[in-house]
């Protein structure tokens, strides 16, 4: 098969009158679901999949794949002018691109989050054109044992991402890690910790509920006490040489771009894991090997660029399972997978070769997309920087609004919005007590892919743990993993011996 | 309909003529008096993303949508925790029972008989219709040589219990079948429960699992990409699309088993309401796209609503009592 023709007339397939204005309108409205806190790519291919039988099944999943892109574009928006994740998927990116903002420095987060999406999509689109059928391959092999693996990984990458504060970066560990394991069990079948019978905590505690409470009450809730009140919000400005001296700068990030944009892709087209752990764990790994890990969390460029190149090639990467396994593998993708059933596909093993023009011209949609979805990110950016100029008093409520909204919306249970106002308030006072946040957010995210892999895993082999050493792609990602949790505690050694030199 | 699929190739100008035409349809007045939901209505589902329930509340809910049935949204909503625990609990507790309805497996017997905890009694439940029965096969991967039932007995004897079998939560419907399969054949296969049937045919596929015993629709893709085989039919007869399979009856085990696809209303439901979703599933599993749907994914069975699907429920109640009693999984 080759690949360049087949390609081509994917080109001509996306460049059609029809599928080019349903990926401007696409991008465009992905950028603004995507901007709304809570409001992901999910809610926003859900709410428009009845639509997408005026138009034909190649047009349909164009004008889906590229709301899917722009929502990915549109989550770093919220996540770095309110502090709030726009969509899961963007929690990484609040971490560095809030305290930008708050430096005066938005228009420096919001260009490097959108060229780093445009990187990030670029490389898994290319990716994908070259390598879905062997990565297919890949991701069919890869059982309970390498899903955990994978998982210690991205804890491992996570290490030092909290205070030098060890006990309290523990803590929010377990504090995250009990959470995740609220609701019911899939493997005994036994509801745990539903504090009693309340049947909210039946479904777990979602990871968006933790994650806008701390950072978008939480937040709010901070921001009122050390303003006293006074109207502030940051000054936020943007000018044409600033854009340029953002993207000079931009060129020194190709390798944290580069990185984020691989690890995403790849940990993307595992079915079940999807492009939220992609992203933490792309800023996990660049602030690991960063050499300047402590200027992380406080507005670092780097710790903007990674997540969003990595959620990016992530949300590419989880079309490829969708298309050639019919797994999901991520809830967007599944929504796209019911999307294609009734137009009459069959995703899974055949449909490459069953539905060419279909799939190619998808393909060839995400490279328009992906630039599209830049063009109209950037056109937009003085308008977000004038949202940021609102007084406080005004933004406030605003924030609040959308916060409940983001709680209500993915379960449409006000269990949920209770819960998010008492995370609010939890995560105000561990924050006025120093406690870190995210390594919280990581354990919840990750807590309930990790536990059910080791137990399915220990299951197979009988109890042994001889299982995640002796498969060959788990066990070349446990000895990463393990040197990982090795490095930051050698680095520490090392420091101390250097350090009574120095003085 | 035609019409508007046509005008949407044409162009942009297509597109808002195919708009405006969706909407004067939607808008014509339903019978004066007859009850339509007043809001999104939330259709719950008892199993994960991508198996194949999931796959078939949302092709409904396309159906709904592509054929303007209702004139409000049907919102899937999936509660797969404790096998449709989380889902029973749920709509049990429903607190608009009129647009709260749900798509159920046979889970919806086992899951209270299995966990009197929750307080489940399904008889409260209103009966909407019975969209289909599912049928399992029992799957091998295609490389391990396997096929036919003879073979598999032999092979998973040798393992013993390193001989995996992948399925969907504990004392669920696959759990159910390996348990008869261990009984019938004298094996110790063990059992590994993955979240959702897609997942489980994954495994399979991937080689992280010796057998399944998928449904048809979640295991069609690799079956025709040719990685796994189905070598018998959990079903009274040969199934059209897997005709090499034989039937366990053919091979001496008188053992069928369906599963049941059928939607459920929240207990409380007003009669109105429930006469509206009756007469709107009943036009939908007469629809082209829902018999081509089932002819597609091998699935059997009529539309039964009402009290016939009252009663079917608690025959099969009783049955499945039987059989988790006979397994250990009851006292």
């Amino acid at each position: 098969m080759d690949i360049l023709p087949l390609l081509l007339n994917g080109f001509a397939i996306a460049f059609e009158p029809l599928n080019l204005a349903l990926i401007i309108g696409g991008c465009a409205i992905g950028l603004f679901i995507g901007a709304m806190p809570g409001l992901g790519s999910v809610n926003g291919v859900a709410i428009l999949l009845p639509m997408t039988f005026l138009v034909p099944p190649t047009g349909a999943i164009i004008f889906l794949g590229a709301i899917y892109y722009g929502a990915m574009y549109g989550g770093a928006i919220s996540s770095i002018m309110l502090g709030i994740p726009g969509a899961s998927t963007a929690v990484a990116t609040t971490f560095d691109g809030r305290p930008m903002a708050i430096k005066g420095e938005a228009d420096k987060a919001l260009i490097a989050a959108a060229t780093a999406s445009f990187v990030g999509g670029s490389v898994g689109v290319v990716l994908f054109t070259l390598f879905a059928p062997p990565l297919a391959d890949v991701a069919l092999t890869f059982g309970a044992p390498e899903i955990f693996a994978l998982m210690l990984m991205a804890f491992a990458t996570f290490i030092g991402l909290g205070t030098d504060d060890i006990p309290k970066t523990i803590f929010s560990i377990f504090i995250g890690l009990v959470f995740g394991a609220v609701g019911l069990d899939i493997i005994s079948g036994e509801p745990r910790l539903i504090f009693g019978d309340i049947p909210g905590f039946y479904h777990g505690i979602n990871f968006l509920v933790l994650a806008i409470g701390i950072y978008g009450i939480g937040e709010m809730l901070w921001t009122i006490e050390i303003s006293k009140g006074n109207a502030m919000m940051s000054k936020a400005t943007i000018s044409v040489p600033r854009i340029l001296n953002t993207l000079v700068e931009l060129t020194r990030t190709w390798r944290t771009m580069l990185m984020g944009s691989f690890l995403g892709y790849f940990v993307g087209i595992l079915p079940a894991a999807g492009a939220t752990p992609g992203s933490l764990m792309a800023y996990g790994v660049a602030k690991t090997f960063a050499k300047d890990p402590e200027t992380y969390g406080k507005g670092n460029i780097k710790g903007v660029v990674a997540p969003e190149a990595a959620n990016n090639a992530a949300s590419t990467g989880a079309m490829l399972p969708m298309l050639t396994l019919g797994i999901p593998g991520s809830p967007t993708t599944a929504i796209l997978l019911g999307g294609m059933v009734i137009w009459g596909l069959e995703p899974g093993p055949m449909v490459f070769t069953d539905h060419p023009d279909f799939v190619w011209g998808f393909i060839a949609s995400l490279y328009v997309a992906n630039l599209f979805a830049l063009l109209i990110n950037i056109a937009f950016i003085p308008a977000f920087i004038a949202v940021l100029k609102m007084p406080f008093t005004i933004l406030a409520p605003i924030i609040f609004v959308l916060c409940i909204v983001g709680g209500f919306v993915p379960t449409l249970d006000m269990h949920d919005v209770w819960l998010m106002l008492i995370f609010g308030i939890v995560g105000y006072f561990m924050r006025k007590l120093d406690y870190p946040m995210a390594p919280a957010v990581l354990a919840i995210v990750l807590g309930p892919l990790a536990e059910p892999a080791l137990r399915q895993s220990l299951l197979i082999s009988g109890g042994s743990f001889a299982i995640f050493f002796t498969r060959p792609y788990a066990g070349v990602i446990m000895a990463i993993a393990i040197a990982l949790f090795v490095l930051p505690l050698i680095k520490i050694a090392l420091d101390k011996y250097r350090r009574p030199k120095d003085g | 309909m035609k019409k508007v699929k046509i005008s949407g190739r044409v162009g942009l100008l297509g597109l808002a003529i195919g708009l405006l035409t969706g909407l004067s349809v939607a808008t014509v007045p339903g019978d004066a008096g007859a009850w339509e939901p007043k809001k999104p209505v939330e259709f719950i589902i008892m199993a994960g993303k991508g198996g194949g329930a999931d796959k078939a509340v949302r092709y409904m809910q396309n159906i709904i949508a592509k054929h303007k049935l209702s004139s409000k949204p049907f919102t899937p909503i999936n509660k797969p925790g404790g096998t449709g625990a989380e889902a029973l609990i749920y709509v049990k507790g429903a607190k608009d029972p009129d647009h709260t309805i749900m798509f159920t497996l046979n889970s919806f017997y086992t899951t209270p008989l299995r966990q009197p905890k929750i307080k489940v009694d399904i008889s409260k439940f209103t009966p909407i219709g019975r969209m289909a029965e599912d049928t399992f096969l029992l799957w091998v991967h295609k490389d391990s040589g396997i096929t036919n039932v003879k073979q598999f007995v032999k092979a998973a004897k040798a393992k013993g219990n390193a001989w995996i079998m992948a399925g969907t939560g504990k004392n669920s419907e696959d759990n159910l079948l390996t348990d008869f399969l261990n009984k019938a054949y004298g094996l110790n296969m063990k059992y590994v429960p993955y979240k959702g049937g897609g997942r489980v045919a994954k495994e399979l596929a991937g080689k992280n699992a010796n057998s399944t015993v998928n449904n048809p629709s979640e295991q069609l893709g690799f079956y025709q990409a040719g990685k796994t085989v189905p070598i018998a039919a959990f079903t009274p007869a040969r199934l059209p699309l897997f005709a090499d399979a034989p039937t366990f009856k053919e091979l001496g085990k008188d053992f069928v088993y369906f599963m049941q696809r059928t939607v459920v209303g929240a207990p409380g439901m007003s009669k109105e309401a429930a006469t509206y979703y009756r007469q709107l599933f009943a036009q939908i599993y007469g629809s082209d796209e829902w018999q081509g749907y089932m002819t597609k994914k091998s699935l059997q069975g009529g539309f039964i609503t009402g009290d016939i699907l009252m009663r079917y429920w608690l025959r099969e109640k009783a049955v499945h009592k039987v059989m988790l009693q006979k397994m250990g999984a009851l006292k």
